[in-house]
């Protein structure tokens, strides 16, 4: 039982079919029936023969000294094979992080925020480890909170971090800054005075957690080589390869990384969690090492999305133009930088969101702090600024006596227009057609809840909790649109590798996709078998398990994996169409003179010209000759934005949705129910239908639930978080949810492969403002804060 | 302690048992079953929902010791759980009827390239596991398990129901990736193919 | 840890004497979450599974006596027409996979103030059943039961058999405010029973104090201005300024704080708001079944 479960995992998952199954068609899922079993191996499923159960003693403050560790009584338990504390690190490299390496593997003198790891147990059984870490004495000399802007930049505030060397501590204001981007561009005073209505606001957005359910786990093998062989979950296996080889003072090809199942990431697996820890564990003992978080663990384990406050200023015309926006956006990033550099960029330079604005003033920056750390989230950045500018075109509208959503259409983006960092949007950018699209909707019918047996509780607000049988309740409607950027901005080198290899089994021709790529839920495994049968011709398609023995595909975030890492499958299927041609050639290009002068084609398992002429079969062509090939590959160069002014062709591709959101609230309970939440969404071109609207549903769910319950709850006083629990963490149930219609829009981008467009992360921007505008539609009410809790909505 | 309890209709016996282990934590770690999901170990989310004497429970709220000579059903036992159920409830009988009936969902199966035979051991599916997969109600899977259990006994309570009952029935069943469209999509085309007339 | 596995009642009060501390565990659905989060650690885990008549109960003449561990889906289904406000209660807790396994002596033994049955079991007047080893049955009224936050009337060496229930005279709501729609622990909830036989009403008021608590203010009011109105008998309307009265004072009989699930003003609010809607539901329910039995009479 135990090796079959560790060596099969994840298992080689082959897929075939009668039909052509290329791009464009709902194929489905190559691990469905694994997944349906209850055989798919996530990676808390990991199990070996006399392996041991890891334990992290994490901080129970939020910032202090640490004075001592004593853990001794925990190592005399039996039962315990190690306890590990900073001092046991093996080499000089004792931190990590995705830019800025300032995360300590283990509290080193100082915890900063709570639930911080500070020593790690292994013993035979998870309460024998979870007995022993109890039993460690940790002596905490407490220190003052920062816990927001005023706090973080006080003049004797202390510092998070001291003597920061970092790439932005020569140009942040503060050392409690991480990173600040300003973008300025035209002239913002003089724009103001030709404005004839001026709107502010101040927006709070909370923190959100991504609440993946497949917990932070893994397992660590140690090797006889001195290595370590590491099943794990994760959104980047090579940038965790990275951070985890130096502190264990291995080269990265004795650290094997394998992807294990993923219950979903979000960007919550963006950074490492419990990786570098079963790792030490497992070399310090000899022994396979598993950890796997429980819920609560699990709210301490990874970063969130920053919460944020957002600043606000907007003008427009009488005739409903924009004149010029000013605004300034605070984000929380917690106790460790993660990707709050470029949560601040995304903020920043989506912050005027889809409109045309010349004239703007912009200020984002990303605090450090003692809550908990924050970092990527779906849509991380554009999210927080989504539903702040949102919140201000309905105010604009309304001060100018105009609709809401012509409004917005009237100072739609556009292909062509210059985005406030300067840079031309140069393909599709039909914000006013999806927000005519989404307006044109079919309004859902009104009380759908009366029935001929009386009001059916379960479609109104409060559920099964029997809060009303419709008193007090009202409808409302909201709409909103937002931009994403797609794949990694400013410069970054955004690259996928791709390994293919076609070959004859059995008497069919078969290709092999390999790639690093994490599935985590969004089906990249089922496009990438999909692009190969389109380029290649072939039907068999078997995806390899994805690990570190092939190049780097980059981040399973971003939006980018179907852009990059499918570009990179792309490619190199077209190099090994290539050189399966070649061999045809060499072998048949006497037999016919289309061999040498037409355009050649693999289709149905057969070489034929562009005009459909068959020439050979593959299976003749390859016989026994293998073709493999691995190749990089880049979508084109972005520049990192100014520091002072924010200019540069920062960004890849942008992504947009509009949502229409229908409420009904209980205005007496404070209580809401979403009736339809219906999303308008340009995708490029739908390499997977099926697939493009679950991810479209999906997102649009998570944006609802940051809009009426998800908040992780930090205690000002303390910077301890008060919810770690589902019990107290609220994510969407089924009730919750309503019917949610999309209607896809397809305007390639021809820069992109196949002309697609990354489509993950938009949905979740915009459905959060939708809610949140029908809510203020029902109840009149201003509601500048995310959540929405019912006591924001009955004064009290 | 040791305890003894019917696994998916076999016999299983789990020794050295530390009492505050939860039948979940059996499951996965005794039993070699990890299909039952460990979500949130709170009762909040139904990942880990088993059948337990016919009801679906969290496992993660039952203790170890409570299932001592008791009859569990997990996700991989649900395909033949319901082929069993179709053919009356003879447990580990031969039934012609069920098993023609499992071989047109397996054909089903092929239609919509669900995969090849051989990278699973099962030949056939419960009715509610393939249209799971052909709806799209899959992405990560992790919920999967236990919204699979939930919804089989959902239809074996009520075969025709409405989209609230649906909603009502997996409202303990949370899903992170897919809004739960797919899913109500998936209990509904179960629902549907399930009232076929048989042979269509 | 030890696992106590008792064959019979019997049995499991001896275990009890035996071991005070033992603590039961039955739906599980409280206890498994606190050891898994290690929370809790208890000595002793005594399982109540393995007795039968715990999850049986009997319809009598007067009342219903409610075994300890029936799961609330079977009250749901089972006992709509002799506890409404109870199965109403029951329908509201958690999700399906626990309610298949709670039970009210659950709620009763944790005795936290958000525990969803305490509403409709206050606002039923009715008694809780428990027996030692060494003193046999004691009955304590549930007026008598709740002494503090998450403490109950048990002595150490008690367990809780059964609940008995007066049969409902007259309609019966309950109403729980959550912050989702399902699957949700009450911000605060609130439940109502009419008893036209002694033309009293009860209420109970759940996560708003520190115990579940009665607004006997408002009951004694409304009773009163029921009597006096004689709506009992003319089941008219009743009349909004009453219906805001006996709101009122079930807002001012709550003694909530403010929490993560929500704040002290909040909850006194919304208690009072479900005041008057289940007033209303029941009193509707209430004037249609006279006027049915005017019609056959």
């Amino acid at each position: 039982m135990a090796d079959t479960r560790t060596t099969g995992i994840p298992s080689k998952v082959t897929q075939g079919s009668q039909t052509k199954g290329g791009i464009g068609e709902s194929t489905l899922r190559p691990d469905g029936i694994l997944k349906v079993t209850g055989e798919f191996a996530y990676s808390s499923d990991m199990w070996h023969e006399d392996m041991l159960w890891g334990q992290i003693l994490r901080s129970t403050v939020a910032h202090a000294e640490i004075v001592s560790i004593d853990t001794s009584e925990a190592l005399a338990t039996s039962g315990v094979y190690a306890v590990l504390t900073y001092e046991d690190l093996p080499t000089e490299v004792k931190n990590y992080g995705l830019e800025i390496q300032d995360t300590p593997v283990l509290a080193h003198g100082k915890v900063r925020h709570h639930g911080e790891p500070v020593a790690l147990v292994a013993a035979d059984h998870p309460e024998t480890a979870r007995r022993a870490a109890a039993k460690i004495k940790v002596e905490y000399k407490e220190l003052p909170v920062i816990t927001d802007e005023a706090s973080a930049t006080a003049p004797d505030a202390v510092l998070v971090h001291e003597n920061r060397d970092d790439h932005h501590s020569g140009h942040v204001p503060h050392p409690n800054i991480v990173h600040r981007q300003p973008i300025i561009r035209g002239d913002v005073a003089k724009a103001r005075e030709r404005a004839d209505v001026i709107v502010e606001g101040e927006y709070t957005f909370g923190m959100q957690d991504q609440a993946f359910l497949g917990p932070e786990s893994g397992l660590a093998v140690p090797s006889e080589d001195g290595g370590v062989d590491l099943y794990v979950a994760t959104q980047w296996l090579h940038s965790d390869l990275k951070q985890i080889a130096p502190v264990l003072g291995l080269p990265e090809d004795k650290v094997r990384m394998t992807l294990s199942g993923v219950g979903g990431a979000f960007g919550g697996r963006e950074d490492l969690s419990m990786q570098i820890h079963a790792c030490l564990l497992a070399l310090r003992t000899g022994k396979p090492v598993k950890i796997v978080y429980n819920r609560f663990e699990s709210f301490f384990g990874h970063v969130h999305r920053h919460p944020a406050k957002l600043y606000y200023e907007h003008g427009a015309t009488k005739d409903g133009k924009l004149t010029h926006m000013k605004c300034k956006i605070v984000l929380d990033g917690g106790a460790y930088a993660s990707a709050s550099p470029a949560v601040v960029g995304n903020a920043s330079s989506l912050s005027v969101g889809p409109y045309v604005i010349d004239d703007v003033d912009i200020e984002a920056i990303a605090l450090y702090s003692n809550n908990p750390p924050c970092g990527a989230m779906r849509g991380f950045g554009a999210v927080q600024a989504c539903f702040a500018y949102e919140a201000q075109m309905d105010k604009l509208a309304d001060k100018l006596g105009m609709d809401r959503v012509e409004f917005r259409r009237l100072n739609a983006m556009e292909q062509g227009t210059i985005m406030p960092t300067g840079q031309p949007v140069d393909s599709p950018a039909p914000v006013a057609e999806l927000l005519r699209r989404i307006k044109a909707m079919p309004l859902p019918p009104e009380r759908q809840w009366e029935s001929s047996e009386g009001a059916d509780v379960r479609q109104l607000p409060g559920g099964l909790s029997n809060t009303t049988h419709g008193e007090g309740v009202v409808r409302g409607v909201g709409y909103a649109v937002g931009i994403k950027n797609v794949g990694f901005s400013e410069g970054f080198d955004d690259y996928s590798t791709a390994k293919v290899r076609m070959e004859v089994i059995a008497g069919e021709p078969v290709a092999t996709v390999h790639t690093a790529m994490a599935e985590v839920g969004q089906g990249g495994v089922t496009v990438h078998a999909q692009i190969a049968r389109t380029e290649l011709g072939v039907h068999q398609v078997t995806i390899h398990p994805a690990d570190t023995q092939v190049g780097s595909a980059g981040s399973t975030s971003a939006s980018r994996q179907t852009y990059v890492t499918g570009g990179a499958v792309k490619n190199a299927c077209e190099l090994v169409r290539e050189k399966v041609l070649e061999i045809g050639r060499r072998k048949m290009g006497t037999y016919h003179p289309a061999w040498a002068t037409a355009e050649l084609l693999l289709e149905g398992g057969k070489v034929v010209t562009d005009g459909g002429e068959v020439l050979a079969d593959i299976v003749d062509v390859l016989e026994d000759e293998v073709v493999e090939l691995e190749e990089e590959w880049r979508h084109r160069p972005t520049e990192a934005f100014d520091l002072t002014t924010g200019q540069g062709n920062g960004h890849v591709q942008y992504s947009f949705a509009a949502h229409r959101a229908v409420v009904e609230v209980d205005t007496e309970l404070g209580l809401v129910k979403v009736i339809e939440l219906a999303c308008a969404q340009d995708v490029g071109k739908a390499l997977n239908p099926l697939s493009v609207i679950g991810q479209i549903q999906g997102g649009t769910t998570q944006g609802l639930g940051v809009a009426v319950m998800e908040e992780i709850i930090v205690d000002p006083k303390t910077a301890k978080v008060r919810n770690p629990s589902f019990t107290d963490y609220l994510i969407p149930t089924i009730l919750d949810t309503p019917t949610i219609p999309v209607d896809v829009l397809e305007l390639a981008d021809q820069h992109a492969p196949y002309g697609l467009r990354g489509i993950g992360e938009a949905p979740t921007l915009s459905s959060t403002p939708a809610v949140l505008a029908a809510i203020r539609n029902a109840t009149g009410l201003e509601l500048n804060k995310t959540p929405v809790r019912p006591e924001h909505l009955t004064g009290s | 302690m040791r305890v003894n309890f019917t696994v998916n209709g076999r016999k299983q016996e789990a020794d050295d048992v530390w009492e505050g282990e939860s039948l979940l934590y059996v499951l996965r770690e005794r039993m070699g079953l990890p299909g039952s999901k460990n979500a949130c170990e709170q009762g909040e989310c139904g990942s880990c929902t088993v059948r337990l004497d016919g009801v679906p429970v969290c496992s993660c709220l039952v203790a170890a010791g409570q299932v001592e000579g008791r009859e569990v059903v997990t996700v991989e036992g649900l395909a033949d759980f319901a082929k069993n159920r179709s053919c009356g409830g003879h447990e580990g009988g031969a039934c012609g009827t069920s098993l023609q009936e499992a071989q047109g969902w397996s054909a089903k199966g092929t239609d919509s390239q669900t995969g090849e035979g051989g990278i699973s051991p099962h030949a056939t599916l419960a009715p509610i596991q393939q249209a799971f997969i052909d709806a799209g109600a899959v992405q990560c899977g992790f919920c999967t398990p236990g919204l699979l259990v939930a919804s089989d006994e959902l239809l074996e309570r009520n075969p025709n129901p409405s989209d609230a009952d649906i909603r009502e029935a997996l409202s303990g069943n949370l899903c992170r990736c897919t809004g739960y469209e797919k899913i109500m999509d998936a209990v509904r085309l179960a629902a549907a193919r399930q009232s076929e007339p048989e042979g269509v | 840890m030890d696992f106590l596995r008792p064959a019979s009642w019997e049995e499991a009060l001896a275990a009890k004497a035996e071991h005070p501390t033992a603590v039961p565990i039955a739906g599980g659905t409280d206890v498994m979450v606190e050891i898994n989060f290690d929370h809790r650690r208890p000595e002793y885990l005594l399982d109540l599974n393995r007795i039968g008549d715990l999850g049986e109960w009997e319809v009598g003449e007067k009342t219903v006596r409610l075994g300890a561990s029936v799961p609330y889906t079977k009250i749901m289904e089972h006992l709509r027409g002799e506890l409404p406000g109870l199965a109403l209660a029951s329908h509201t807790v958690a999700s399906p996979q626990i309610r298949n396994r709670g039970g009210v002596g659950g709620n009763l033994g944790t005795a936290s103030p958000a525990g969803d049955a305490h509403p409709a079991l206050l606002s039923s007047g009715c008694e809780v059943e428990v027996e030692s080893a060494a003193r046999g049955v004691r009955m304590i009224p549930i007026d008598e039961f709740y002494l503090g936050v998450k403490r109950n009337a048990l002595q150490a060496d008690e367990l809780i058999r059964a609940v008995h229930l007066p049969k409902a005279d007259g309609p019966q709501q309950f109403s729980k405010v959550g912050t989702r729609n399902a699957m949700v622990i009450a911000v605060c909830a609130f439940g109502i029973a009419l008893h036209p036989e002694t033309r009293t009403v009860r209420t109970g008021i759940g996560s708003a104090a520190p115990t579940p608590v009665r607004a006997k203010e408002a009951e004694a009011f409304l009773a009163a201005a029921l009597e006096e109105g004689g709506f009992w008998e003319n089941g008219k309307i009743i009349t909004p300024s009453v219906a805001k009265q006996f709101a009122d004072l079930c807002s001012a009989a709550c003694n909530p704080i403010d929490d993560v699930r929500g704040t002290a003003s909040y909850r006194r609010h919304a208690v009072g708001i479900m005041a008057r809607r289940t007033l209303g539901w029941a009193w509707e329910s209430y004037r249609g079944q006279s006027a049915r039995t005017e019609g056959v009479a």
